[in-house]
């Protein structure tokens, strides 16, 4: 099951827009803990050209429809998106990337 | 009025992060003991995500989502490439959207001819204009309206099916090249459409007669025209990705073109997009050619020209050529962006095809202010301005989305933030009690709406209509081992849907 899967099976409002085919980014995640960010699989190109138009990116960002869940993966922690990039809340300037 | 302006950005800061909260996860306003009529003029992506996200953020809000066109989705039906059926998965949730109980769709109702903007604003506590950019940026040169020139968005809208353009007969017989003006993502899909191999495009959407008229076709070289360089190209690496890897095709690019300065160099520090778009080029330049192939097409990109003018052919009202001048990159002071100048060095690029992808373009509205440099509503967060001057009001209830308020760029996603944004502006404005002024007439909504187009005769499509549409389409694909077979004609569409 994919963390994007999870979410909606626990009514956790991740977009999916493209449904897990890799044409969109609204499912985009940050992988809190960087060790959890290392233990996944690098992204395939197809899922790099796609994090390219999300907002937000970070150095752990990842499609949420491209992490699946596994043993090892037990306790990660996914955090949506704060900052977008056609506004901030309070503020906040999303960094550059 | 100026003073007024000055404050709003603080309390739309302050309430904003709540209400941004608020209206995407599902908490209803406190306004939301009577319904909230709000009318969605527009029903592309940003039209189906503002009332996706109104829906989700206001338990009374009820609304309206009307388009000029019988057939709902916008861009994600005229505009995504037959060959991207992918892109066009979201229409699934947009359906369920249409399906809610709190949302109508009335296809075939035209703002302006129809219905007016005011007898909207009458109807409804809020109006918001998702209506994106049906008209092209145009280049301004001589010749530009020799036959054989269409801006890329006729072109799509051909092969794509839209009413307006199904006779649009572009002649593809005349000549063996092409020259497409752009190099973003909608340069690249024509260029592709025009270099597929027709059996891969057998089996999309794309028209019938589209696919006829190509397998017909003799053009074998399309150009891809940049005014500035492989760092700048508008495209992203899925897109020429794909491009690159066409079958039976051969792509040109300069290795001079591919030299960078140290001003290239930081832009591409500075942009994931861009470096990884430069990568893609650069490999491309240097990977050994196959030279065996018979069939062989040809890609080519031509970085650092400018069409300067377009030189008729030798019957007078083709076009035969593009006369480009070669240009050099130089910094703005002011934006820091890189610009293009000519150097006053000029060449002839014969072709019989144009395709100007160079942007697109949005309509101004009777009684609407526009920004006719940007080709945008003036707003604030999507709440509609008198002018684009400092001393601009609020229009009260009107609001703007996705083209129409950003401008023509961006992907389907974008579309869902800026959604987002113009919502919250809605349900703040809500709150504050905005929409429902004591002196207001009581807003009647949906049943406003089909009192007003029954009296002046309009034919409505709802969403049942279009379903009619849908199923005939997908039979009809079925015979021809296509997704669909689109009906093209405003009268087969209109008889599709009230069969």
């Amino acid at each position: 099951m994919s963390m994007l899967e999870a979410a909606h099976e626990n009514d956790v409002e991740l977009e999916g827009a493209c449904e897990g085919s890799l044409a969109c980014s609204t499912c985009h995640v940050i992988v809190t803990d960087v060790n959890y960010y290392n233990k996944l699989e690098d992204p395939v190109d197809e899922e790099n050209d796609m994090l390219d138009l999300a907002f937000g990116l970070t150095e752990t960002s990842r499609l949420g429809c491209q992490v699946i869940a596994s043993p090892e993966l037990d306790g990660i922690r996914l955090a949506l998106p704060a900052a977008t990039r056609n506004f901030a809340v309070d503020g906040h300037v999303a960094k550059s990337h | 009025m100026a003073r007024d302006l000055r404050l709003l950005p603080r309390a739309v800061g302050r309430l904003r992060s709540l209400l941004a909260l608020g209206a995407t996860r599902g908490f209803s306003a406190a306004a939301a003991a009577e319904p909230l009529h709000v009318c969605v003029v527009g029903s592309g992506p940003a039209g189906f995500y503002t009332a996706d996200r109104l829906l989700k953020g206001h338990e009374g809000a009820q609304v309206d989502i009307i388009d000029r066109l019988p057939t709902p989705f916008g861009l994600v039906r005229s505009g995504v490439a037959p060959d991207h059926p992918e892109t066009k998965i979201v229409v699934n949730q947009f359906s369920r959207v249409a399906a809610n109980g709190r949302c109508s769709f009335f296809g075939n109702v035209t703002l302006g001819r129809d219905i007016s903007l005011s007898e909207l604003r009458e109807t409804y506590h809020a109006v918001v204009l998702a209506y994106g950019a049906e008209s092209d940026r145009s280049l301004g040169i001589p010749g530009e309206d020799l036959k054989g020139i269409h801006s890329a968005r006729e072109f799509v809208w051909w092969y794509n099916g839209h009413p307006d353009m199904c006779n649009l007969s572009p002649d593809l017989k005349n000549t063996e090249s092409a020259v497409v003006l752009g190099q973003g993502n909608v340069a690249l899909d024509v260029a592709r459409i025009l270099l597929r191999c027709k059996s891969e495009l057998a089996t999309t959407d794309i028209t019938e007669y589209a696919l006829d008229a190509l397998h017909d076709s003799r053009i074998r070289k399309v150009y891809l025209v940049g005014r500035r360089g492989p760092v700048q190209a508008a495209c992203t690496a899925k897109e020429l990705r794909e491009i690159l890897g066409l079958k039976n095709v051969r792509v040109c690019i300069k290795e001079a073109d591919l030299v960078t300065s140290p001003a290239d160099e930081e832009e591409m520090r500075n942009s994931r997009i861009q470096r990884r778009v430069y990568e893609l080029l650069s490999k491309a330049a240097s990977a050994p050619k196959d030279i065996n192939c018979n069939d062989q097409k040809e890609l080519h990109f031509v970085f650092f020209r400018r069409p300067i003018r377009f030189i008729p052919s030798e019957n007078g009202s083709t076009v035969g050529a593009v006369e480009l001048e070669k240009t050099t990159l130089k910094g703005d002071e002011v934006t820091g962006r890189q610009l293009a100048v000519g150097t006053g060095e000029f060449e002839d690029l014969k072709c019989g095809l144009v395709l100007k992808s160079i942007g697109y373009r949005s309509l101004p509205v009777q009684g609407l202010a526009f920004d006719k440099n940007r080709g945008v509503v003036p707003n604030l967060r999507g709440k509609v301005l008198s002018s684009e001057s400092e001393t601009a009001t609020v229009e009260t209830g009107l609001y703007v989305v996705g083209w129409l308020k950003r401008g023509p760029t961006g992907i389907v996603a974008t579309n869902l933030h800026c959604a987002e944004e113009t919502v919250a502006s809605i349900l703040e404005d809500d709150t504050k009690g905005v929409l429902r002024a004591p002196s207001d007439l009581k807003k009647h909504g949906r049943a406003g709406l089909v009192e007003i187009l029954e009296q002046k005769n309009v034919r409505f499509v709802p969403f049942s209509g279009w379903e009619k549409i849908d199923s005939k389409e997908k039979t009809a694909g079925q015979l021809r081992n296509k997704p669909r077979e689109k009906i093209t004609t405003w009268d087969g569409l209109q008889r599709a849907a009230n069969e």
